[in-house]
């Protein structure tokens, strides 16, 4: 048992892997990104009600909201080409991941801003701040204080739901380690405790993250 | 997309079915569970709180479809032979059963202490204030948390396609192979996954509303 564990962690399998945890992580950077910023605006658009705008928005973030992430990513990767778009498949995972998270961010984004006390608003009306800057410089710098910990778990969800592209063949983390195991029924134990071991401490060291800022906003 | 439920109605019909049927198994089996886990962290024992946080901690933070693989990949190896669906309930019903006992522990944190104290100085035990006191008035407030995670299971069990569960996406994904109608087969599919998930996820809107 224990040769089998020395065999599967051999430098060349580990060097594959950590690859992998390297992929796991620049997908997860460059969706997290994408999707604060556009969950932001959109979440702002949905709470302001323009006229028709913020329904339709807030209709189509209910729709994303509700689909299954694998869904998404078949549309992007497997959908796409058959009308005329080929993306690879970095990008292909950027890119619905990106869709789906803004969604999700776009619903705690508006709540975030609703649990604000409307006399916030009113106060900076009175004050003769219009209603664009009493959001931005009254509301929003509070609604973020109150939004980070649900961000910060919504981020942990993200980290966890790149192992899903692995059905589009994205080389992270958990499809590497079914490369290595593949080779060797011997290592997969070795193998599922390695990635379960490395998916953990990436989730657990945000999750501590998110339980310091609620604390500190407490 | 109105040929692809003309030609595929069945396959998809029976798709959504399995989707169901392994959402509510993972529903019951995981609130039992995540009750059990949620009182055993509210418990005074030192140990069983250790426990139940060890239990809850490692199965937020590890992705489903590592757990799911884990039950579809090593158990069979070593123990006993499961096919891809039931691997893929066990997993969703782990995973799952951690984020509700962390809902139900909010609930049960919800209620006001005053009514743990009231039960136990009119002798009732912990246990049987737990149960006939403060575990009722904790179901209340969770129940929207709940629905959302029985949508959220909905979803997630689209993992089972994964290991060849004969869910919905599974079957979505057979038909945009056969027929090569990659979107229209997809749309399908995302059609059918909002009839259940939309319904749902509003009404746990409205009682969220109502609650508040």
């Amino acid at each position: 048992m224990l040769n089998n564990f020395i065999a599967a962690y051999s430098p060349d399998n580990l060097r594959y892997l950590f690859g992998g945890l390297g992929i796991t992580i620049l997908v997860s950077i460059a969706s997290i990104i994408g999707s604060f910023i556009i969950g932001a605006i959109l979440g702002v658009i949905r709470y302001v009600k323009i006229k028709y705008v913020s329904a339709i928005v807030g209709l189509i973030i209910d729709i994303i909201r509700n689909l299954p992430l694998i869904l998404i990513l078949f549309f992007i990767y497997f959908g796409l080409p058959n009308l005329g778009v080929k993306p690879e498949v970095i990008p292909a995972a950027i890119l619905a991941m990106t869709i789906f998270e803004s969604a999700m961010l776009a619903e705690i984004v508006r709540s975030g801003i609703q649990a604000v006390d409307p006399g916030q608003m009113e106060g900076a009306r009175a004050n003769g701040l219009t209603y664009w800057q009493g959001l931005w410089h009254i509301v929003l710098p509070q609604a973020m204080v109150k939004m980070i910990p649900a961000i910060v778990s919504q981020f942990i969800s993200l980290v966890k739901d790149t192992s899903l592209a692995t059905i589009i063949l994205l080389p992270e983390m958990l499809y590497r380690s079914q490369i290595i195991y593949g080779q060797n029924t011997n290592y997969i134990i070795p193998m599922f405790l390695a990635i379960a071991v490395l998916y953990f401490i990436v989730c657990y060291a945000l999750s501590v993250l998110a339980r310091y800022l609620e604390r500190r906003q407490a | 997309m109105i040929h692809i439920f003309a030609n595929y109605g069945g396959t998809l019909l029976y798709g959504l079915g399995q989707t169901l049927l392994c959402s509510l198994i993972a529903l019951v089996f995981s609130l039992i569970i995540g009750t059990f886990f949620a009182l055993l962290e509210e418990s005074p024992n030192k140990v069983a709180r250790g426990i139940a946080r060890v239990y809850i901690e490692v199965f937020r933070n590890i992705p489903l479809l590592v757990i799911t693989m884990f039950f579809y990949v090593v158990i069979p190896l070593y123990v006993i032979k499961v096919n891809g669906f039931t691997a893929g309930t066990i997993g969703l019903t782990l995973y799952t059963s951690a984020f509700i006992a962390e809902t139900v522990r909010a609930g049960i944190q919800s209620v006001d202490p005053g009514q743990m104290e009231g039960a136990r100085s009119n002798g009732l035990t912990f246990w049987q204030a737990m149960r006939y006191i403060v575990l009722p008035q904790a179901f209340r407030y969770v129940i929207p948390p709940l629905g959302n995670q029985f949508v959220n299971l909905v979803k997630n069990s689209s993992t089972l396609a994964f290991v060849g569960g004969f869910d919905l996406m599974y079957q979505g994904n057979a038909i945009a192979s056969s027929s090569l109608e990659t979107m229209a087969a997809y749309s399908a599919v995302g059609v059918l996954y909002l009839i259940i998930t939309m319904p749902i996820s509003y009404y746990m809107r409205y009682l969220e509303k109502r609650l508040a």
